[in-house]
């Protein structure tokens, strides 16, 4: 393995003898042992409610749907939006201690099957870790309570968002990550929007490899 | 692959009159022109976010030795392994290895340019490892046996059709009764075939837009997917990245990806940008049970430390590509190798050689359109010109182009009368340039005409899109 030669020629190329020490080191490590925040755009430094209406209508240009409710119509509201789009009312559904609390008992013509997918549900439904205004987009987290094969495999991605989760910008769940987890997990997935292409002729054509829709439910009581 | 970069006025030539591909050039305007300039006015940061973006690069780059190591303790603490490898031939012996001790048979990928450059599928198929690339692009001209044309779009080049007869052959062994006409039943249909291949494969490989210091994570933006597929579903991911990669922060990465997309689509955010740290962790339902990140020099580190260094700042948008009056007018693989359009003709002469690659730093206007819109503010037209210098030095110019460059090496030195004359000559350059350029294309003139109503001035020469790059 050529490690040693790789360094050695880097710092070659930026005249120095050695590796990086004293002061010069020492600013490099708390730079990255306390990030700090670039240019933030304004856009996404609003009032929640502006928040809201930013972040539905961003993803809703980019082709997801979103609606508003209390925690307790989740099922329902499942179950409504999956007769709409003529879907069996069934879902593979994430082993989330928050979504495990909703009351499927209002919905009991919805067959959920916990856990991960293998490409055999044409449905899955997820809980975000956060949301970003500024894009409409939706920050999950892989873990035991979320699977990454349903954000991808499920040609109906059905996603449940906290409204106290929406923030504003990517700095603000940046530093919720660092505050609520011990670990960086295995996967960060920002989603905007459903899957697309545009690799023939440039035409863009949604459900390339993940899904086609992407419904967010935008959950008020529920933190 | 082998590179044609020699032949670039040959291979240019034919590129003029070829209709097909003139047609396809016509649509860059719309799809990526005009969505850049769209994303750019609404968002009133965007300029100095540019700013912020070259300057973060340019610090690290300052100190690449010391965050590579930190990305490389970071990763290691995640349970993955990072290889060094100077060269391709390592790298590619490097993920060789990994595929052996998995027993692959199958890898799939997602998009890499790296790969491209070092190689890869021609070498895993010779050693029995069947690769599938999963950006649709890339399938299509992975069906095609060819290389990509654009960095961002790689089958730019191929209309419809194209692609209906490559598919009928490939998923219907030529049953000319099954070939699809529309774009939805085709992108359906790779769809099928490729999530069968998603599920069999034993490896995935990745490209990575960024590698984070801070966490150890490596990012890869996408719009389809494939990539999260490519690298959920195997037991295995690969990780191929660059040495230049490498950023501090999460708020760091987060700068960049706000230049990125828009000034590659004009997109926002892209659809899925993914960061990974490790292999699966205990509990996780999903991922791969093994991470490695193999991370390439070939030549990163000369160009360090010369005076190319700025072309490490790129963060392989396409911008430049898009702008490129010459790019637009001879598409990518009139270039002859991996890396097409000005950011190519900067980094193709150091990868493969001024030898071989000499015509490239001469393919540009000097119109400067790809500096403006450049998102790392790479001053391509400067690097250009330190080709061209070297090429002078070497004596591979012609007798004319060398009496012009020493009259400009002259001028150089008494920076006074340079700033009077440069704009004269670098003006006079270009319209030779654009003449003979335009002369070479008359004789296909009848190609040309035949797909179109009337000839469009716009894009149709070098000498026009020179003179509407500058009134703008
Ligand atoms: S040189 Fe600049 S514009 Fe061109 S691909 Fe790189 S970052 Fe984008």
């Amino acid at each position: 393995m050529s490690r040693a030669a790789i360094l050695a020629g880097v710092r070659q190329a930026l005249g120095r003898d050695g590796p990086l020490e004293g002061e010069a080191l020492a600013a490099l490590d708390r730079r990255l042992a306390q990030p700090r925040p670039n240019l933030v755009p304004t856009r996404g430094r609003v009032p929640l409610e502006d928040r809201v209406a930013l972040f539905a209508r961003l993803a809703g240009e980019v082709g997801a749907t979103t609606e508003r409710l209390a925690a307790t119509d989740v099922p329902m509201a499942i179950a409504r939006y999956l007769a709409q789009q003529n879907l069996p009312a069934a879902a593979a559904i994430a082993p989330d201690p928050a979504l495990d609390a909703l009351p499927w008992s209002t919905a009991p013509m919805l067959a959920l099957k916990r856990g991960p997918t293998q490409g055999d549900n044409l449905v899955g439904v997820s809980r975000a870790f956060a949301a970003v205004a500024e894009t409409g987009t939706l920050v999950m987290l892989s873990g035991p309570d979320s699977p990454t094969t349903l954000n991808f495999l499920s040609e109906t991605h059905v996603v449940v968002l906290p409204v106290a989760r929406l923030a504003g910008t990517y700095e603000e769940v940046w530093a919720r990550l660092r505050a609520e987890r011990d670990a960086i997990p295995r996967t960060v997935n920002l989603i905007t929007g459903p899957s697309r292409t545009a690799d023939i002729e440039q035409t863009i054509q949604r459900g390339a490899h993940g899904p086609r829709w992407l419904h967010i439910l935008l959950v008020d009581d529920e933190g | 692959m082998k590179s044609t970069a020699h032949d670039f006025p040959a291979n240019a030539a034919a590129a003029i009159a070829d209709p097909a591909l003139q047609k396809a050039l016509g649509r860059l305007k719309g799809h990526f022109i005009d969505k850049r300039a769209a994303a750019r006015a609404k968002l009133p940061e965007f300029d100095a976010l540019r700013d912020q973006a070259k300057a973060i690069k340019d610090h690290t780059l300052a100190h690449l030795d010391a965050y590579l190591e930190r990305f490389e303790a970071r990763v290691v603490a995640a349970g993955g392994q990072v290889h060094w490898c100077a060269d391709g031939a390592e790298a590619r012996a490097t993920v060789l290895e990994i595929c052996r001790r998995a027993g692959a048979r199958t890898v799939t990928k997602g998009k890499t340019m790296i790969a491209e450059e070092i190689g890869l599928n021609p070498f895993l198929e010779a050693n029995g490892i069947e690769p599938v690339e999963t950006d649709l692009g890339e399938y299509i001209i992975q069906l095609a046996k060819e290389p990509p044309s654009h960095i961002i779009a790689p089958a730019v080049h191929k209309n419809k059709e194209q692609i209906s007869d490559l598919f009928v052959d490939h998923h219907h062994g030529g049953d000319r009764s099954r070939r699809l006409q529309g774009i939805p039943e085709l992108v359906t249909e790779a769809r099928e075939v490729l999530r069968r291949r998603f599920l069999a494969a034993d490896v995935g490989i990745t490209g990575a837009n960024l590698l984070i210091a801070e966490t150890g994570q490596t990012v890869i933006v996408t719009n389809e997917g494939n990539g999260d597929l490519t690298q959920t579903l195997p037991g295995v991911h690969v990780v191929l990245a660059s040495l230049e990669k490498v950023v501090p922060t999460l708020e760091d990465a987060t700068t960049i990806l706000r230049v990125l997309a828009r000034s590659a689509t004009g997109q926002e955010f892209s659809t899925y940008t993914t960061f990974s740290a490790g292999p699966r962790r205990a509990g996780d339902h999903d991922g791969p049970a093994a991470f490695h990140v193999v991370l390439l020099d070939n030549g990163r580190t000369t160009l360090l430390g010369n005076e190319m260094r700025d072309i490490l700042r790129c963060i392989r948008c396409g911008a430049c590509l898009n702008h490129c009056p010459v790019y637009g007018t001879i598409g990518g693989h009139a270039y002859g190798w991996v890396y097409p359009g000005p950011m190519g003709s900067v980094l193709s002469p150091a990868l493969i050689g001024l030898d071989e690659a000499h015509h490239l730093p001469n393919a540009s206007t000097f119109c400067g359109r790809c500096e403006e819109v450049c998102p790392m503010r790479i001053p391509l037209p400067r690097l250009l010109r330190h080709w061209r210098e070297r090429e002078f030095a070497a004596a591979k110019a012609p007798a004319a182009a060398r009496w012009g460059l020493g009259a400009w090496a002259f001028l150089a030195a008494r920076p006074r009368a340079y700033r009077l004359v440069a704009r004269l000559v670098a003006r006079t350059l270009a319209l030779l340039g654009g003449r003979r350029g335009r002369l070479a294309a008359l004789p296909f003139g009848a190609g040309w005409t035949a797909t179109r109503d009337m000839p469009a001035p716009e894009g149709a020469t070098f000498h026009a899109q020179w003179a509407a790059g500058r009134r703008r």
